[in-house]
């Protein structure tokens, strides 16, 4: 038999009906599902007098534009409130799960599903959410889709697609003290590009990468779609089983046995074929962060500001003369020593445990710089108690964080959580486009343990030169 | 559902910016409506308001040649970042039937088919062109695109003709506006057939 990669591998398990035009009937696993990109799609069930196929194989949640405040007063926002009540009156009338504004469970979408033991190892994932590539970690094929596709997914079980190309990004060596996943994924994507991964599945391999916990391996595979592609995927092994094991939906006892089986067949096999492959030496890579207003536009935190004149294209050159006008940087300008306004420590791919307890450790002992304002908000209700229980919230208070619930907040700025018009923002993210964290608003991406250095300093700094205290 | 797209003839205009984002096509705070309609105003918000809300001269959609354009003449990997379809509603709201770019991104590529607007991609050098040439036309170049014949060409007479390909699937959902639910439903017994033929306790447990 031909070798077969990991991605091949759930897809084939996957395949309900090839279509005689190209296309596979692919089946799903698990549907998650959110306020904004639903409510269209049930509107569309109902009009069309659809059920939901597989209600239990549906999970809900509300995230992206939850107040982080007060959770005892009511959202101030009507319209957010009506997408709330939508998605809650949704969820009953076609019995779906919910985790709500007053569920102990509630979170961004992309951090309940592996908290709860939703995602698995060779399961289809979808979301209507570009960041469900988040979710590869475990080594599913998971994609973010649009709300047509949600509404096809939710009557049907499957998504129409055709087979994407695969990419391997092999990162070989180890990494330095001080650098991280987040640092590993936004050096992948300054190289390749943001449409370098478009129409193809990246398997992420390498010592660097198999030496990664679980949610580092979420921060990697969540950034996949900043590099165009359709999804980022890591092979299951035993940090993978060790993270599941006992979470309340994860399959238990006889059952659990079975799936590790199952599971462990998943791997690339030796010698299968990629479409592309890209090899990088972790052990060269920087702190990273973003200086234009897309996250391929990144450098080390030792380089400069590059000039338009440094690319090869009348394309690149452009876009990188307007980032600079939108950012307000002159090139040339040492990124380390830049002032900032705002930090953000939070989203889908730097808002769980180890992220909060990696910012902690800086934040310990230190004061947020006079005239910085910083955020904390947990990436769940859960990450947000666990992080009650360690003392992080009164590490983070002391030093002059604001410490609020889960949701997606300024990653995207659709409820309170905002850059005012020209305000420079250290941010955990995953998105520096204009505007992105509101209007005018200016965002670099880095680390963890960078935003929160970057919140005490004042300024962007390189956290290796810090020491880094225990909780 | 969708109208159907076999053949469309309009009017261009050039947006000159590599990897436009959706963010840009429809801004966060424009995504709490319930509806799929009422995005068309808010189309490239950012860009086409300044910030006292007065329209932007400069912004390439603003200017007098630009109206009435059902046709967007883009850069490449439009449409990357969110996956939101709003971004499709509100280029669809707004009047485009067609966009053209060398490259799309993946999830606003395939949102694109399920509203009937035609995602068109031609080469570096095609879509450069163009844009040169409907620059130069001044708000009255106009182009066709043949979505059977998979082909643009121009009214002018200028000789612009420029192959394009789709893939099958997607071509024929845009052909007949076909209701992509119910055709998969057709497929039912084989998705009820697939289910049973799973091993039993795989993935999911019941909560």
């Amino acid at each position: 038999m031909t070798p077969r990669t990991l991605f091949d591998k759930v897809w084939d398990a996957h395949v309900v009906h090839r279509f005689p035009e190209g296309p596979a009937l692919l089946y799903v696993d698990l549907h998650l599902v959110h306020e904004v990109t639903s409510p269209q799609a049930f509107e569309g069930l109902r009009r069309a007098g659809r059920r939901v196929r597989r209600p239990e194989r549906t999970v809900a949640t509300v995230d992206h534009n939850v107040p982080t405040g007060d959770r005892s007063l009511p959202p101030d926002d009507p319209i957010a409130a009506k997408q709330l009540d939508a998605l809650a009156g949704n969820a009953r009338a076609f019995g779906i799960d919910l985790f709500d504004l007053s569920s102990p469970q509630q979170g961004i979408v992309h951090v309940i599903g592996p908290e709860l033991g939703l995602t698995q190892p060779g399961m289809v994932v979808v979301c209507g959410d570009s960041h469900t590539s988040t979710h590869g970690a475990f080594g599913a094929f998971a994609l973010g889709i649009g709300t047509s596709e949600v509404e096809h997914v939710l009557a049907t079980q499957c998504l129409v697609l055709s087979k994407p190309r695969t990419m391997e990004a092999r990162f070989t060596g180890q990494r330095a003290p001080g650098v991280t996943a987040k640092d590993l994924i936004l050096a992948l994507i300054g190289r390749i590009g943001a449409a370098g991964a478009t129409g193809h599945v990246i398997e992420y391999t390498g010592e660097a990468i198999v030496s990664l916990s679980m949610e580092e391996r979420m921060t990697v595979c969540n950034m996949s779609i900043e590099a165009g592609a359709r999804a980022g995927m890591i092979a299951p092994d035993e940090t993978t089983y060790a993270y599941l094991a006992g979470r309340p939906r994860a399959p238990a006892d006889a059952a659990w046995a079975r799936a590790v089986l199952a599971w462990r067949r998943l791997p690339s096999d030796a010698g299968a074929a990629y479409d592309t492959q890209v090899s990088f030496d972790a052990g060269a890579v920087e702190p990273q962060v973003t200086w234009g207003t897309s996250p391929a536009m990144v450098t080390a935190i030792s380089g400069r500001v590059p000039s338009p004149a440094d690319f090869a294209s009348e394309d690149e050159r452009q876009a990188v003369a307007r980032a600079l006008a939108y950012m307000a940087l002159t090139p040339g300008t040492p990124l380390e020593g830049l002032p900032i306004d705002r930090v953000f420590l939070g989203s889908c791919t730097n808002a769980r445990i180890e992220d909060l307890r990696a910012a902690a450790r800086v934040a310990r002992g230190r004061r947020v710089a006079a005239g910085v304002r910083a955020l904390v908000v947990p990436g769940s209700q859960q990450v947000k108690a666990q992080a009650e229980r360690e003392g992080l919230d009164r590490v983070f208070r002391a030093a002059g964080f604001e410490w609020r619930n889960a949701g997606c907040s300024m990653c995207l700025g659709m409820n309170a959580d905002v850059l005012g018009r020209g305000e420079r923002c250290a941010s955990t993210s995953n998105r520096n486009f204009e505007g992105r964290q509101g209007a005018g608003g200016r965002t670099h991406l880095m680390s963890p343990a960078m935003a929160a250095a970057a919140a005490v300093a004042g300024r962007l700094v390189d956290v290796r030169a810090w020491e880094v205290r225990d909780l | 559902m969708s109208e159907p797209f076999i053949r469309h003839t309009g009017k261009c205009v050039v947006l000159p910016r590599a990897h436009v984002d959706t963010d840009q096509i429809i801004p966060k705070q424009f995504l709490k409506r319930i509806e799929r309609t009422g995005f068309g105003p808010a189309l490239f918000h950012d860009w086409r308001f300044r910030s006292d809300g007065s329209a932007n001269p400069e912004f390439e959609l603003n200017r007098p040649e630009a109206s009435g354009a059902t046709i967007l003449i883009a850069g490449a990997n439009f449409g990357c970042g969110s996956s939101r379809e709003h971004a499709v509603w509100a280029l669809a709201e707004y009047g485009f039937r067609a966009i053209v770019a060398p490259s799309f991104a993946d999830i606003f590529y395939a949102n694109c088919c399920q509203n009937g607007v035609a995602p068109v991609r031609l080469s570096g050098d095609d879509s450069d062109e163009l844009a040169r040439r409907c620059r130069a036309g001044r708000g009255a170049y106009r182009l066709t695109i043949d979505l059977e014949a998979q082909r643009v060409t121009d009214d002018a007479g200028g000789g612009f003709s420029a192959a394009f390909t789709m893939e099958p699937y997607r071509r024929e959902m845009l052909l007949r506006g076909l209701d992509e639910i119910g055709r998969t439903l057709l497929e039912e017994p084989r998705i009820a057939e697939f289910e049973q033929g799973r091993e039993a306790g795989f993935g999911m447990r019941e909560a």
